[in-house]
């Protein structure tokens, strides 16, 4: 059965549905784009109870010629990866449009418009994660920029188009360097044995050390920029704080992990000898990262660009864990891509309530909201906790193997990525005291508590948060397979007990 | 290890009370207080069922394992959600479930006109539940979830009056200097499964003997970090004075008799490292020996009763830290402390929390006096508490401090001089800060303003009191009877023999008591001749001012620390907008060849843009065709 395919058709029909609707009828468009949203997600579910955990070859393969004469294929499969990361998109997308059920009004354009660009989006990021041909994966890595440019320009606050530009630019240099080196493996694949973008067959190429090097750049500076990675990145605290609360979700949660996943599927399983050579240097940046990026968090004063500053930390983390080379290092940092979704959803959502409440994103606008509003004010704490990876929440779990698995190879990037819980720590808790706690800040006390439709929006999230900090395992024998799968391809062992002797 | 179906049910009880409670928020608000009480005394009570069978077993038929389900298991790294109920564990469980039902049955008057009374009794079941997963996990990595728990629920109560300020940016501090520590537990844990390749408390334990000391050292002082933190011992002590702007009840419970302990916990847990690594031991018992006289010296000085009863718990955990670090023969006489202190210290704390209740909410002990003759019981069973931490025969410190001040000169050399002696100065200054403490509150003439009309406090909230009374008046002499504690621990730690002694038992008892009347003495010549002063003096020497600020601490973490880290955020905020952000702009600019700025071109020049773009990705193309030919 071709899951893939249907399951990218089904956000495509919805907004074809969407479009069909009048303009007018704002109520039945988000009610028909919420119902493609849970629709998707049910179908997701469905197709992953029928996953081969244990299998590490691609699975729901498909395949059909596109463009016969440049050997381009219309060519889909999943692993463990792909699938947690296509759970994770379709899960959410739901969860953002009713939690931003009124986000899209006061846009450049109409709210049926803003939903027709959320489902194209949800298409995208199914086949992104899905496609196995590199020109496919390609396509739609360049072509999901267009929505987001415009839910940023067309929908966001303050100055958005200079946000949403300054995003088109950083993504479009990093998908230039990224097309160069797609077309330079093609021209070598013709030279060895037939034109061809298949990404197995491409792996197997023969190239010498310095163009592999060059080529895998390439694609790393590109997923660097997506899954920002300091010093590249800049663009994303101006589009978070630019963005309506929702876009920031799919931004944060689901198109910078192209970037994470981008750099196991494309960058290792391409260029295996490349990325020993560059991971060093990949570590300390991953590191840099982990740090600057939190102690810029802690230096906020705008909501948004705080939480934006937190996940460029916690991708620190996740990129650190890829390199790594381990498989707790490995497993940890899928399970973390797919927990910082949710924990960032919950702190941009719930920060998203808190902003549109207050018309204002200033943190020290806020204040003693844990009296005036409670469920609110909870909600914003729990999100707050996932992020600075409490135990017994989702995040620790996947933080928590990052640490241990880098720690087993490179102890020294551990120790200071470690580090970065105390600051985590700070960047929660310093906003959650001056929102929430002391004193009701004058203009603050006739703020309104959380309605059913948000706490509906929510409850998801905060279960997926909750459960998965107890009972993880579900997800990770669905990673742990193909996460053993790539390390093993790039020729690793996990380092096994030293006894104390080095 | 045999196997136990029931261990979860310990914690269950409390963690669903405290789920009921949140979730069902002020519906809950008419029983919600009685259903948390009831669960916490369900959990002691099955605590007391589970002492009984193993009382009916061998020894090393003891100790009870549960695994519960799969946690992580990644590669070599399988942690399960496993429970372990031990000799040592059960005490803790006692001691949590015990103190803390008490608590629960105190506060409920204690906190009968507070209208978020629900919240701070889900946040007291929270507690219980996470502070028992901690002394129940059967790995390192169970113990850090429990380790954390303990922390958040903290930070709840410490800050459960958060709409002020202060209270506020106290329960913070707590949080943070606590995840200092936590930093440091993480670390030993990384350390044991590279080296030994498991996180299990049997698992290390057997792999400790092959692994090297160097690791061991390394797992030890990180996991004396973690107990700095959590147990608030030098350098990580400054948070627990703040964390008395938590309700009283929080602070007898949290901060004096149970999470506090935690650290020493973690060491007596531990055991297997410390004994094979010297140097992480000798650091385990520099901290206690530095935080015993640390806390003693603030003790002197603090006008806040519960900022004084803070003090002195820092200094009796420094007691029991010394003691673990004095392993193997010291490990049950730390624990036997900390039990005894279980009882006398939150005795105490329930006493000041009744005497603040009656007194209209003053802490100032300067603004006390004479309140023997309005708070009879409340005297009494403070005063019990006052004899047992004093260490007088025979109430409970005698038995338990005692054996900690003969240990620490028993263990030998200069080494055993020097921390014996430290140990006995330790003793005359509490002696004498607790006897101001004392007198200033109960005896004397009343300084306090004429609106307030001190008052003895209702039955539920004397009736633990006195039950802790009851404790801190036989507990010493029960755990020490026939060496009790000490044979039922014994299976838990390597004997290596007996020490040499250095000094009989009873020439340290004498000695002891000789510092203890010492102190007393001179409380009572400087207390108790003169009028006190309701203000407290400002011209002093400049000693007591230092101790006043509790030796310099927040001064010198602000220093150090604070204001550094502010410098280098604000430094790092500007930087990445000026020069990171900057070079990437100026990098567009030249690229664009234009001298306008992006946001004067953005949107009417974005083909430009493109057509820029594809330039430059036929010159990439063209400069990787060369390469690749």
């Amino acid at each position: 059965m071709t899951w893939l395919t249907l399951l990218m058709a089904l956000p495509l029909a919805g907004s074809l549905a969407v479009a069909a609707l009048p303009k007018t009828n704002e109520k039945l468009v988000k009610q028909t784009a919420l119902a493609t949203t849970l629709i998707v997600m049910a179908a997701t579910i469905a197709m992953a109870l029928g996953f081969q955990r244990d299998n590490v070859e691609l699975q729901f393969v498909e395949k059909y010629s596109w463009i016969p004469f440049f050997g381009i294929n219309y060519a889909l499969g999943i692993d463990g990866l792909a699938l947690v990361l296509i759970l994770m998109s379709t899960i959410l997308a739901p969860v953002v449009v009713l939690a931003g059920w009124n986000e899209s009004h006061g846009g450049r354009w109409s709210v049926k418009t803003f939903y027709i660009l959320i489902l194209v989006l949800e298409t995208m990021m199914i086949g992104v994660f899905a496609a196995t041909d590199v020109f496919l994966f390609y396509v739609i890595f360049e072509a999901m920029l267009i929505p987001v440019y415009f839910l940023i320009g067309g929908y966001g606050t303050g100055e958005r188009s200079a946000a949403a530009v300054k995003f088109l630019i950083y993504s479009l240099f990093g998908g230039l360097l990224m097309l160069a080196s797609i077309i330079a493996l093609y021209v070598m694949s013709g030279a060895q044995g037939g034109h061809t973008f298949d990404l197995a067959a491409l792996s197997s190429l023969e190239m010498s050390s310095t163009t592999q090097d060059l080529l895998f750049l390439g694609f790393f500076i590109a997923f660097a920029i997506k899954a920002p990675l300091w010093p590249l990145h800049t663009w994303l605290p101006d589009a978070a704080e630019s963005a309506t609360p929702g876009t920031s979700v799919l931004l944060l949660g689901v198109l910078d992990k192209v970037g994470t996943f981008g750099m196991i599927r494309y960058c290792l399983t391409l260029f295996p000898e490349a990325s020993k050579t560059f991971t060093p240097m990949i570590l300390v940046l991953a590191v840099i990262s982990i740090i600057y990026g939190a102690i810029l968090a802690i230096g906020q004063r705008d909501l948004k660009r705080l939480i934006a500053f937190t996940s460029i930390s916690h991708f620190g983390f996740i990129t650190m864990g890829i390199f790594a080379m381990t498989s707790q290092g490995h497993s940890g940092a899928t399970l973390y891509m797919f927990n910082h979704a949710f924990s960032t959803a919950a702190l941009f959502l719930v920060g998203g309530w808190m902003i549109s409440r207050r018309g204002s994103s200033t943190i020290a606008d806020f204040g003693g909201l844990q009296r005036i509003t409670p469920v609110m004010a909870w909600m914003f704490f729990l999100a707050g906790m996932s992020s600075l990876a409490l135990p017994g929440l989702s995040s620790f779990v996947s933080e928590f193997l990052v640490l241990v698995g880098t720690f087993t190879r490179y102890p020294a990037h551990a120790v200071i990525a470690t580090c970065g819980i105390v600051l985590a720590a700070l960047y929660i808790l310093i906003p959650v005291q001056k929102a929430l706690h002391g004193p009701t800040t004058p203009g603050n006390e006739n703020l309104s508590d959380l309605n059913l439709r948000e706490k509906i929006a929510i409850a998801p999230v905060i279960a997926i948060i909750v459960v998965l900090g107890f009972y993880p395992s579900p997800l990770l024998k669905v990673i742990n397979p193909a996460a053993s799968h790539v390390i093993a391809q790039l020729g690793f062992n996990d380092p096994v007990p030293t006894n104390g002797s080095k | 290890m045999m196997s136990s179906h029931s261990l979860v049910y310990l914690i269950a009880l409390p963690l669903a009370g405290a789920a009921i409670l949140l979730l069902a928020g002020r519906r809950s608000d008419k029983w919600g207080h009685l259903l948390a009480t009831g669960l916490s005394a369900s959990s002691f009570f099955l605590g007391l069922y589970q002492l009984s069978l193993m009382l009916s077993r061998s020894n090393e038929q003891r100790p009870v394992g549960q695994k519960l389900f799969e946690w992580i298991s990644v590669g070599t790294f399988n942690i399960d959600a496993g429970l372990m109920l031990d000799q040592l564990s059960i005490c803790f469980v006692l001691l949590i479930t015990g103190v803390g039902t008490l608590i629960h049955i105190y506060s409920i008057s204690y906190m009968s006109h507070d209208p978020d009374r629900r919240r701070f009794f889900a946040f007291l079941n929270l507690f219980i539940a996470a502070m028992l997963l901690l002394v129940l996990g059967d790995s390192y990595l169970n113990l850090y979830v429990g380790w954390e728990g303990v922390g958040l629920a903290s930070y709840l109560l410490i800050g459960f009056w958060n709409q002020k300020l202060a209270y506020a940016t106290a329960s913070k501090k707590a949080f943070v200097m606590n995840r200092i520590g936590d930093m440091g537990l993480s670390f030993a844990i990384m350390i044991a499964f590279a080296t030994m390749g498991t996180v299990s408390f049997t698992g290390v334990k057997a792999a400790a003997e092959h692994t090297s000391t160097a690791a061991l050292t390394a797992i030890g002082i990180m996991l004396l970090l973690a107990a700095t933190g959590k147990s608030a011992q030098f350098p990580l002590q400054a948070w627990l004075g703040d964390a008395m702007a938590g309700p009283t009840p929080v602070s007898a419970l949290i901060h004096a008799a149970t999470m506090v302990t935690a650290g020493v916990y973690l060491i007596t847990r531990s055991n297997f490292i410390f004994d094979a690594a010297p140097t992480a031991q000798l650091l385990v018992v520099i901290v206690g020996a530095i935080t015993l006289m640390f806390g003693a010296l603030i003790g002197t000085a603090k006008d806040d009763i519960k900022k004084a009863l803070a003090a002195s718990t820092m200094s009796q955990i420094g007691y029991m830290i010394l003691g673990a670090g004095l392993g193997p023969v010291g490990y049950a006489f730390a624990i036997m402390h900390l039990l005894t202190h279980g009882f006398f210290k939150a005795g105490m704390f329930l006493g000041a929390g009744s005497v603040i209740h009656g007194m209209n909410d003053e802490v100032n002990i300067r603004k006390y006096g004479a309140l023997r003759k309005f708070m009879p019981i409340t005297f009494a069973t403070f005063g019990f508490g006052y004899l047992a931490i004093l260490g007088v025969p025979p109430f409970a410190g005698f038995y338990s401090k005692d054996m900690i001040i003969e240990t620490a000169f028993n263990s030998g050399g200069i080494k055993g001089i020097i921390l014996g002696s430290v140990t006995l100065l330790g003793a005359g200054i509490t002696a004498f800060y607790m006897t101001r403490v004392m007198i200033l509150t109960f005896t004397g003439t009343s300084r306090w303003d004429e609106e307030v009309h001190p008052y003895e406090s209702p039955w539920l909230m004397w009736l633990p009191m006195a039950i802790l009374a009851v404790g801190s008046v036989t507990s010493g002499y029960l755990l020490s009877h026939g060496n009790a504690l000490v044979n039922w621990l014994s299976p838990l730690f390597e004997s290596h023999g007996e020490h040499d002694e250095f000094l009989p038992p009873m020439v340290v008892s004498g000695l002891a008591l000789a510092m203890v009347a010492i102190g007393v003495a001179i409380a009572f010549l400087k207390y108790s001749r003169s009028d006190v002063d309701a203000v407290a003096p400002s011209d002093v020497s400049i000693f007591t001012t230092i101790a006043r600020q509790d030796l310099m601490q927040d001064r010198f973490n602000e220093a150090v620390f604070m204001r550094p880290g502010q410098l280098l955020t604000s430094v790092l905020v500007k930087t990445d907008e000026a020069i990171i952000d900057g070079a990437v702009r100026g990098v567009g600019r030249a690229a664009m060849g234009t001298g306008a700025t992006l946001r004067g071109v953005q949107s009417g020049f974005v083909r430009s843009y493109a057509a820029l773009i594809l330039i430059g990705a036929v010159a990439l193309i063209a400069a990787i065709w060369v390469v690749v030919q």
